[in-house]
């Protein structure tokens, strides 16, 4: 069962201003991940090799990498997903500015992430305030909870081809601040309105719906169907179906439109 | 000079070694193939009905209400050319399928972490793209003409007869219609509708209510593109039966 | 070498929850606060910590409150810890937890919407917060939110290698990018330590490679006390197989959500090992412990659910004798319960041995064996204000030593960093009002400069990585879970050697994110505490909580249990290991902790 012998490691070696795959031969052992003989490659034949990397165990989202040219985590990556006679490209995320080796420049994604306004409590029930927490169902944050699980691997923003291909970073922040907004605009208990940012400065228009996102998640999070399309959806009752907006105009007390 | 050492190592597209082009192909063959053969269905003008069955492709008849309308075309119109676009535009602006085209028909993006061939960046929902922001209108549509099938279904095990007819046809036009309602009450735009678009699901019987009916809704809405496919080929597959019925190349099996 | 100039008010070295905590407490207050982290914000080792928070909010039991939790935690440090800091963190957890649902955090809820809270060990009452088994994940991610919209400035990746004093107080550090290799000098009135701990100078561990010890090293360099140390907590249920998940956690909720210990006889083992300190509140039969799961408030909670140093040394016991699972662990069961229930409570743990072990656990048991996975030790800290005996230097969280004692509760991790990094950003913010700012020494910077460059110079020399590797055999070996004097004596020896070899460590390459260049630097903090920890546990005759000693079975009612052993620099250089007299209790403290169980809620009730 256990694959014995070396495995061949492809590895993206260099910087911006250039670079190539190197191939390093490691030793196979059971159960071993990418990670894991990238670690070996760094220890014994190449102590300068950029990698990033924390938990090693899926849950910080630090080694994200292209293996065999697929956005994934490779501490969770085993070796035996792959042919054992075939060499194991591992390449850094194509989306963001190279740095050195394995690691690039995220920068940006905290930047936006900086601009999406937190979270602003509404009016609170007297029990809500006296005992200093929120009263909320289960059922009511079941949804914003898969949000929550994101690990901020930023695969998401690496597939996603309006990111990869296209760079429009000035127009569109990307699946995993969609879902930190849709997180905001879905919780109970906030009171602010994001659905202007997320038409414009966030860009929501310009995800066609491909699924790559959803696709690579390692956290499982259905971003499309339960985060970027809700919140299409909430767009278009504000500024394309015309009975809700007419609806919306006559609701008493309305807050939610400017 | 540094920007393209870094491409050329990336390859053009794409470092998958995988069958990422199978789906793609997979999708352009399924709705291709639907397409040439809807179209020729529209012009074929012929055999939308056989005995009790009223082909899909072909129902609701609508002739008769727009007979102005033949004035401005130079072929005849049929009852398919009348009614398919509102279904068409349901599809068109459906979630699934939007992922599916654009990743098959425009490679924006092909497959993940794969470079599409266009040279165009996708512009977002721009021109006739924002029809795509209206879906839930052509839902409303849907749901009516999904009415109209059902009928069509009742009709098929003999409502007008008197009588109880038990046949292929029946069970196939069954199946379509189970199919089909799958697919449209799983539609995305109706999950914010019925739910989703409430923040909490707890706050007044309405809002418990309505929570009841969006997990329905999302439970068929996980599996969005099986139904998608899956109502696809049995529209395909009942109007088949009932052309080739039309035809007399083949007969219904009668139960009772 | 050229250096870039920072000045701040508030440095906070270290972005895990007690950093993130402490940098939004003092930027609250006014003050123009930096956070310095070694990883990318939000990657902190927080986010690895899963079972949940521990706070008596009495969501869930009304028996609950802060007095339980005062007693529950001096009783697992086994009254090693300081009771005032054990004090203020059971009086200020619960209100810590609420705020951060104020900030955005969401909780799991009880069946009245509010915040849930499970079981785990040590704790009397349902007590953790929690969000599945991603609690951390879920405060990290909270307090990074809340941190980047109040005006913290963040410099991520980034090392501090080395502090400075003026005039005896603390007046700046010296870090380097880790991108780039370029050195930043902070100048700065207040620092507060929030590096976590230092499981990566053992080989078995569940922690990431952040845990080096820098602040205990830096803190230590500057002239602090680091106390506690011997007491090294191994947790007792990590994957131990395939070899190279070896140490990744299993989180102890997974005992609390019903989870069995067995040993490869099939025995349920842990109704042998219940000490009499914990014999009256733990169940005798699995029947009782059954009824107990169910919610029956009268029956005693399962042995699977005592404190970690207690159930690590059955596990270890359990495998030495021979009835150990093939891959020399035991084997830890969940899958009697709903398969759905498992997935909702568990949902990482499930992925996770689906994933790396191949093994479904709604179905079969996991594997199951101890890890190194906190620090009780660290800088010793003064309990209201946080601040080491370094003024102006402060430190919270895993870094800092006194609140856990002997041995730290599950769950009391995440409460720590709240209550006491929001105290660190606190009393941080007020000194750096009160003093004004200092000049670092410029040739201690050029001499800093110098030796963190070295390594980068030396054409030939030691491979850090081997050399690491190597001293976490030591450890692993040597100053394990069971400790005895000779092996103990070994290990101090070794530990000389590596320091001398660490010195001539040689990183081939240039200054851009050059990982065997930060490995030779951090190696030479992992060693300070490898020290430390050794020679502590070298002087400590007695076994307490974590710390085991072979030739001391004993726990010694007299002289160990007043004291705590103290490390700082002696005047030749040398460590110097010495032992300081515990606080004393106050009488209303002492009838806490000595009190049982029912005398704590009946005070309350009255």
């Amino acid at each position: 069962m256990a694959q014995r012998g070396n495995v061949t490691m492809r590895l993206w070696r260099g910087t911006a201003a250039g670079g190539q795959f190197v191939d390093y031969q490691v030793a196979r052992e059971e159960g071993m991940v990418v990670l894991d003989a990238v670690h070996a490659v760094q220890a014994q034949q190449a102590n300068d090799l950029s990698v990033r990397w924390n938990c090693k165990a899926g849950k910080c989202g630090s080694c994200s990498a292209e293996v065999n040219g697929y956005p994934r985590l490779m501490c969770m990556t085993r070796l035996d997903l792959f042919d054992p006679g075939e060499p194991i490209t591992v390449a850094p995320l194509k989306t963001f500015p190279l740095v050195k080796d394995l690691v690039t420049n995220v920068r940006w994604n905290f930047e936006s992430a900086k601009r999406i306004p937190p979270l602003k409590p509404g009016p609170l029930t007297a029990e809500e305030q006296r005992k200093g927490e929120f009263q909320m169902m289960q059922q009511d944050v079941d949804r914003i909870q898969e949000f929550r699980k994101c690990i901020e691997c930023f695969l998401c923003q690496d597939t996603c081809h309006v990111l990869r291909d296209a760079q429009d970073t000035d127009k569109f922040f990307g699946p995993r601040q969609m879902i930190r907004l849709a997180n905001l605009e879905m919780h109970p208990k906030d009171s602010a309105d994001r659905i202007p940012m997320i038409k414009k400065e966030a860009g929501v228009g310009m995800c066609n719906i491909t699924k790559c996102c959803t696709e690579v998640c390692p956290e499982h999070i259905r971003i499309t169907d339960n985060g970027i399309i809700p919140l299409k959806e909430r767009v278009v009752d504000r500024y394309y179906d015309p009975v809700t907006m007419l609806l919306n105009a006559l609701r008493p007390g309305n807050t939610k439109l400017r | 000079m540094a920007a393209a050492t870094q491409q050329l190592a990336w390859g053009r597209f794409t470092l998958r070694r995988d069958a990422w082009w199978l789906q793609p192909l997979l999708v352009i063959l399924g709705l291709g193939g639907f397409g040439l053969y809807s179209t020729y269905r529209v012009f074929e003008n012929a055999h939308y009905v056989a005995g009790l069955y009223q082909s899909p492709l072909g129902s609701p008849d609508l002739r008769g209400y727009v007979p102005w309308l033949q004035a401005f075309v130079p072929f005849t119109i049929s009852p398919a050319l009348l009614i398919l676009p509102f279904p068409l535009l349901f599809r068109l602006t459906c979630y699934y399928y939007r992922k599916a085209y654009y990743r098959s028909f425009f490679t924006m993006p092909p497959a993940c972490a794969v470079r599409g061939a266009s040279s165009h960046a996708y512009p977002g929902e721009r021109g006739i793209f924002l029809l795509q922001n209206l879906h839930r209108f052509f839902l409303y549509l849907a749901i009516l003409i999904l009415v109209i099938l059902w009928y069509d279904t009742a009709l098929a095990f003999g409502l007008e007869t008197g009588h109880l007819v038990v046949g292929l046809g029946g069970f196939l036009f069954l199946g379509n219609v189970i199919l089909l309602s799958g697919y449209t009450f799983g539609c995305h735009s109706l999950r914010h509708l019925v739910g989703g678009k409430l923040d909490c699901y707890s706050c007044d019987e309405g809002s418990k209510a309505r929570y009841k009916v969006w997990q329905r809704v999302s439970w068929l809405n996980t599996n969005h593109m099986g139904w998608a496919w899956a109502s696809l080929f049995s529209i395909w597959a009942v109007d088949l039966f009932v052309r080739f019925l039309d035809i007399g190349l083949i007969r219904d099996v009668r139960l009772l | 070498m050229q250096y870039r100039i920072e000045a701040f008010d508030v440095v906070v070295v270290g972005a895990g929850g007690a950093g993130l905590r402490a940098a939004i407490e003092a930027s609250a207050r006014g003050k123009r606060t930096a956070i310095i982290c070694k990883s990318l914000l939000g990657k902190a080792h927080t986010v690895m910590a899963e079972g949940g928070v521990a706070a008596a909010l009495r969501n869930v039991d009304e028996r609950d409150n802060w007095q339980v939790h005062f007693r529950d935690t001096m009783r697992g440090g086994k009254f090693l810890n300081n009771w005032r800091m054990a004090q203020l963190h059971a009086q200020e957890a619960p209100e810590r937890v609420r705020e951060l649902e104020r900030w955005g955090a969401v909780f799991d809820r009880t069946k009245d919407g509010w915040i849930n809270q499970r079981n785990f060990g040590g704790h009397a009452y349902p007590r953790l917060a929690h969000v599945g088994d991603r609690t951390g994940l879920e405060i990290i991610r909270t307090l990074q939110d809340k941190g980047v919209h109040g005006g913290i400035a963040v410099f991520m990746e980034h090392t501090v290698v080395k502090l400075f004093k003026s005039e005896g107080r603390i007046c700046g550090a010296l870090c380097y990018e880790r991108e780039t290799g370029r050195f930043l000098l902070f100048k700065c009135k207040a620092i507060v330590l929030a590096t976590g701990g230092v499981g990566r100078c053992y080989k078995v561990t569940s922690n990431s490679w952040e845990y080096t010890g820098d602040g205990q090293a830096l803190g230590y360099e500057a002239g602090a006390d680091l106390m506690d140390m011997e007491f090294t907590q191994f947790h007792p249920t990590a994957m131990v197989w395939p070899p190279s998940v070896k140490g990744i956690l299993v989180t102890e909720g997974v005992r609390g959500e019903g989870g069995i210990l067995r040993n490869s006889k099939g025995e349920r083992f842990m109704f042998k090992y219940i000490s009499p300190l914990f014999a009256k509140e733990t169940a005798d039969t699995e029947e009782e412990a059954k009824r107990w799961l169910e919610g029956d408030k009268a029956a005693r909670r399962p042995p699977e659910l005592l404190t970690r140093d207690e159930v690590a040394r059955a596990i270890r016991n359990e495998v030495k004798q021979g009835r150990g699972t093939k891959h020399g662990g035991v084997f830890l069961d969940i899958s009697w319960r709903d398969p759905a229930f498992v997935k909702a409570k568990l949902p990482s743990m499930y992925h996770q041995f689906k994933e790396l072990a191949g093994v479904d656990i709604t179905k079969e048991p996991m594997e199951v064996g101890p890890t190194m996975h906190y620090h009780m030790g660290g800088l010793r800290v003064d309990a209201e204000s946080a601040m080491t005996t370094v003024p102006g230097l402060f430190a919270a969280g895993e870094v800092a030593a006194g609140l856990h004692g002997a041995n730290r509760l599950g769950g009391n991790s995440l409460s720590d960093l709240l209550v006491f990094g929001k105290r660190a950003g606190e009393f941080a913010a007020t000194w750096a009002e009160r003093h004004e700012a200092r000049e670092p020494d410029a040739a201690e910077v050029g001499a800093a400069l110098q030796g963190a460059m070295a390594p980068l110079e030396r054409e030939q020399g030691e491979n850090p990585f081997a050399l690491q590797a190597e001293l976490q055999q030591v450890m692993q070996d040597l100053v394990g879970m069971i400790r005895e004097r000779g092996e103990l004596g070994q290990a101090v020896e070794r530990i000389q050697e590596l320091k001398k070899r660490a010195q001539q460590c040689a990183a081939p390459g240039n200054r851009m994110y050059n990982a065997g260049w930060h490995t030779a630097l951090d190696i030479q903090h992992l060693l300070v505490s490898a020290e430390a920890i050794t020679r502590s546990a070298l002087l400590r005759e007695e076994s307490r909580g974590a710390h085991t000693r072979d030739d001391f079975p004993q726990t010694d009612k007299e002289k160990w249990s007043k004291v705590n052993v103290l490390c700082r620099p002696g005047a030749d250089g040398a460590m110097s290991v010495t032992t300081e007299p515990l606080p004393a209790w106050p009488d209303d403290a002492r009838k806490l902790i000595e009190g049982t169980l029912e005398a704590v809620t009946t005070k309350e009730a009255a």
